[in-house]
């Protein structure tokens, strides 16, 4: 396959990332902190960015120790614990990196990343990654199309939420409760891109 | 076999190279060198830059509370960071309201130690520590409550206003597979720092109070912590009305133990309920607090005398007493303490005699 078909199909996998496959509302991976922090737009926001920055770099880092150290060395069965140990050395490195260096950046982003060091999407990003036997070019179009989605999703959740704040939720399902049953909804208007695509 | 022993080999050593990476860097780039933290203005901590505020006043023993252990998802470790902070991170913002962003109220697990910081810590919680003590006497005062002396053993003292509680260590027993903590208010003459002293009445089944009476013998190591609590006296010199049955007299006979230290003549009525006369004691400590302080008067109530028992105070409900004994409803304060229920029944008729709600203070004993 010559480059310009790789990032063609880049771009396809980038666009199907973000909405038919989303990997927040299609595969449920990174709930946790879209629940804990998705009460404001402007920390949702941040928190988006974050992720995006940090599922983009750690997913091609993954791919470059998963093909050029572990298969080579027939160790692919080690990559869950290779892949969880590069993340998380990578995301504490930024954030020491970010907050020394441009307090202005940690401010906005730099608090929320050891709050994805644990998230799941991306150990998720770089599982698929693995099993959907992506090239690089294609894992870059992967990473970030997986965190664009990730960002809107937890956008558009704290959006609706920041709508509810006033509004009287039965006391039983405030909180996590009500979120959990958006994010159901919204899980189910995605599947209406998917719809889109396979009903051309 | 060999071949499992180098794969291991491998990702052990991709993850200590990862590892050996971090923390060079992390001695070169997150090295914010020796930070002074200044509290209340008071005292002064130096310490190593680069973690969390909370974490660092743990690590020197001063308790915060933090129920998530410091993901900034509870909001509980608020304290006013007056210098030093920079601004509110977006981790902090949905836990911090209007005012509380005015007065410089932070997360403390959320901001980092980077620089000197200048930080107000409430009195409350600089105090509240754990106190390895030793039970020196235990002494019956009626049929169902122990008193419990406790001398402290480490630390040797123990600050607290009058009125606070602390909360005891049940340890693992027979009826119980867990440790388990519960409040009791301090009874003791507050100008006794070194010891503690408990009202503890026997609850039916109660895995504390049951461990209390059965199992603890004198000369036993018990531990506690605190002080805790907001029941205190007012400083207005109105005159007092307090309230209370049962094991509710522990912090009353602490606060009257600190008025007669401090030569209170603050006018003061201590209405003492019980149902039989068996019930009833600290009577004469009463009498003597009544001829020590100038203006207090003791009204102990019994509600119906059993059979054989001679009484010759008062008869009747303790809130009856207080009805007919409380003429200046408008400018007293009442202090209650025990039972819900008792409390609830006193608070209503202390309206019906005038005391608003701003002056009555309880402390429920659940």
């Amino acid at each position: 396959m010559n480059v310009g078909n790789e990032i063609g199909q880049a771009v396809v996998v980038c666009v199907s990332a973000i909405f038919t496959q989303n990997i927040l509302l299609a595969y449920f991976l990174g709930l946790c902190p879209f629940i804990g922090v998705s009460r404001e737009i402007k920390a949702a926001f941040g928190l988006g960015l974050a992720v995006i920055f940090v599922l983009t770099c750690t997913t091609l880092l993954n791919w470059l120790a998963y093909h050029y150290v572990l298969l080579p060395l027939g160790l692919h069965y080690f990559r869950y614990i290779l892949f969880i140990i590069i993340i998380a050395a990578f995301v504490q490195f930024v954030e020491m990196a970010v907050e020394r260096y441009s307090p202005f950046l940690y401010q906005q982003l730099g608090v929320f990343l050891p709050l994805i060091t644990v998230n799941c999407a991306i150990l998720g990003a770089a599982l698929f990654m693995v099993i959907r036997e992506y090239t690089f070019i294609v894992t870059i179009g992967y990473g970030l199309g997986s965190g664009i989605g990730w960002f809107l999703a937890i956008l558009a959740m704290a959006g609706i939420r920041q709508k509810l704040a006033h509004d009287r939720i039965p006391r039983g399902l405030q909180g996590p409760g009500i979120t959990l049953i958006l994010a159901g909804l919204m899980a189910l208007a995605f599947i209406g891109f998917a719809g889109v695509l396979q009903g051309r | 076999m060999g071949e499992t022993f180098i794969s291991v080999l491998i990702v052990s050593s991709i993850g200590a190279g990862l590892a050996a990476l971090l923390v060079i860097s992390e001695m070169f780039i997150a090295n914010y060198g020796a930070c002074r933290i200044s509290i209340n203005d008071e005292r002064d901590l130096t310490v190593q830059g680069g973690t969390s505020l909370l974490s660092v006043l743990t690590a020197e023993k001063i308790f915060i509370p933090s129920a998530c252990g410091g993901r900034g998802t509870c909001g509980l470790c608020k304290l006013k960071v007056l210098e030093g902070a920079g601004a509110i991170l977006p981790t902090e913002e949905p836990y911090l309201d209007k005012r509380e962003r005015e007065q410089n109220v932070r997360l403390s697990c959320q901001v980092k130690v980077k620089n000197n910081l200048r930080i107000n810590i409430p009195k409350e919680l600089l105090s509240i520590r754990e106190y390895v003590t030793r039970c020196v006497k235990i002494e019956d005062l009626t049929y169902d409550i122990k008193m419990f002396r406790l001398q402290l053993v480490k630390p040797a003292t123990m600050e607290y206003t009058p009125g606070q509680y602390v909360q005891l260590l049940t340890p693992v027993y027979d009826r119980s597979p867990v440790e388990v903590y519960r409040a009791y208010s301090i009874a003791s003459d507050p100008a006794d720092k070194g010891i503690i002293e408990l009202i503890i009445r026997l609850v039916p089944n109660g895995i504390c109070t049951t461990y209390c009476f059965n199992h603890l013998k004198e000369g036993d190591e018990v531990k506690i912590n605190g002080p805790y609590g907001e029941f205190r006296l007012s400083d207005t010199g109105a005159p007092i009305v307090f309230i209370a049955g049962g094991s509710g007299m522990a912090p009353i006979k602490c606060i009257l133990h600190h008025m007669e230290n401090t030569g209170s003549k603050r006018e003061a009525v201590y209405y003492f309920g019980a149902n039989v006369v068996k019930e009833m004691f600290y009577l004469d400590l009463m009498r003597r607090f009544e001829s020590e302080l100038q203006a207090f008067r003791f009204v102990s109530v019994v509600a119906k005398p059993a059979e054989g028992e001679t009484w010759d105070g008062e008869t009747g409900l303790v809130t009856q007493a207080v009805q007919r004994g409380v003429k200046n409803g408008a400018i007293c304060e009442a202090y209650l303490c025990g039972s819900p229920g008792m409390i609830d029944a006193s608070i209503k008729v202390l309206q019906d005699l005038g005391v608003t709600n701003d002056r009555i203070f309880y402390d429920k004993f659940a």
